[in-house]
């Protein structure tokens, strides 16, 4: 993929971030009026295809978003070469993908 | 000597491990900051480098960094720098240093080159000239990012540059956003190509400081910004 490709994706996932990351702040502030449990939570995904599939492409997004980003941080901070910098952005593509799919789907 | 209402200035000098040399200067009325350097050379260090040539702000020789922040020093007013009636003078920042007031600009010169910022055109000198309508929307469109006298300025203020010297920097990329606007230009893929490639416009964080500094009132950012936006509708062949 190319750079102008990277920066265009990162920006087209940093607009879908914009409202998940509001709606799901919003969650938390009413999640945890009347206390917070495991129960309530699973109540609330169990069997519910419309947190599975907001909470799916909230990972997506972000497993996209978040290693473009590292690799210019990474890119002015250090003093790694390309192939290292796109082998740890995709190391961490691979993580938030794996840690948030598995979380997504365990609650469902 | 003693001089009544005396300037103190403080003067790199020196390469990269240098030192600051204090000078008293007498202070004027009207006096730029190049005055000041000339006065240093001429009477207490005429071993002193630096670089001029027009001191009538076209040439854009004479930029140095002055109380911390990059300047045209031909058109700057000490009165309107001075800090703590104290001027601190050493040469910009992100380029080799030479020696005392002087860097190296060829980092800054080859950035034109990486970012493909020179134009092609498809006629010769046979031909006559090309009219470019100045009120079409793309003459309009670089008319903003036009006349830059390449005084390296805005590569010394951006710190993009300075985490990561291998950016292209704001100078060549609004080079280049004139030249995706000029309908003369034939290479215009290639430009952009070589304007978005890695280090390339992708990597700045559009703090604004290339605009904040420009001596002639240019945005580069500005110009980063619309080559940012043509990432997204890619660039037009022969626009």
């Amino acid at each position: 993929m190319n750079e102008q490709t990277l920066f265009v994706v990162q920006r087209i996932s940093a607009a879908i971030l914009i409202p998940f990351v509001l709606v799901h702040l919003g969650l938390i502030l009413v999640a945890v009026e009347g206390g917070l449990s495991a129960n309530e939570i699973l109540s609330r995904t169990h069997g519910n295809f419309i947190w599975l599939l907001f909470y799916g492409l909230f990972v997506v997004a972000a497993a996209i978003h978040a290693p473009i980003g590292i690799r210019n941080i990474l890119r002015e901070w250090t003093k790694l070469d390309w192939r290292m910098i796109n082998g740890l952005a995709m190391v961490l593509c691979a993580i938030l993908l794996i840690l948030g799919m598995s979380a997504v789907i365990a609650v469902f | 000597m003693k001089i009544d209402n005396a300037l103190q200035v403080r003067v790199w000098r020196g390469g990269k491990n240098g030192y600051w040399s204090e000078y008293a200067v007498e202070a004027r009325d009207n006096q730029t900051v190049l005055d000041v350097v000339t006065e240093i050379q001429r009477k207490f260090e005429p071993s002193l480098a630096y670089r001029f040539a027009c001191r009538v702000g076209v040439c854009g020789s004479c930029a140095m960094t002055v109380n911390g922040q990059p300047r045209w020093t031909c058109r700057t007013h000490v009165r309107r720098v001075i800090h703590d009636e104290l001027l601190t003078i050493e040469p910009l920042r992100n380029l080799p240093r030479i020696k005392d007031l002087v860097c190296d600009l060829e980092p800054f010169i080859q950035t034109w080159q990486r970012a493909g910022a020179i134009f092609q055109g498809q006629t010769t000198r046979n031909d006559r000239p090309q009219k470019v309508n100045p009120e079409s929307s793309s003459r309009k469109l670089a008319d903003s990012a036009l006349q830059c006298i390449n005084c390296a300025v805005c590569y010394s203020a951006c710190d993009v540059v300075y985490w990561n010297r291998r950016y292209i920097g704001p100078a060549a990329l609004n080079r280049v956003w004139t030249l995706l606007n000029d309908e003369r230009h034939t290479a215009q893929q290639e430009t952009f190509n070589k304007a978005f490639s890695r280090d390339g416009c992708g990597s700045c964080h559009s703090h604004g400081n290339c605009t904040r500094y420009c001596p002639v009132e240019l945005s580069p950012a500005n110009s980063i910004a619309g080559l940012k936006k043509l990432a997204f509708i890619s660039v037009k062949n022969g626009k």
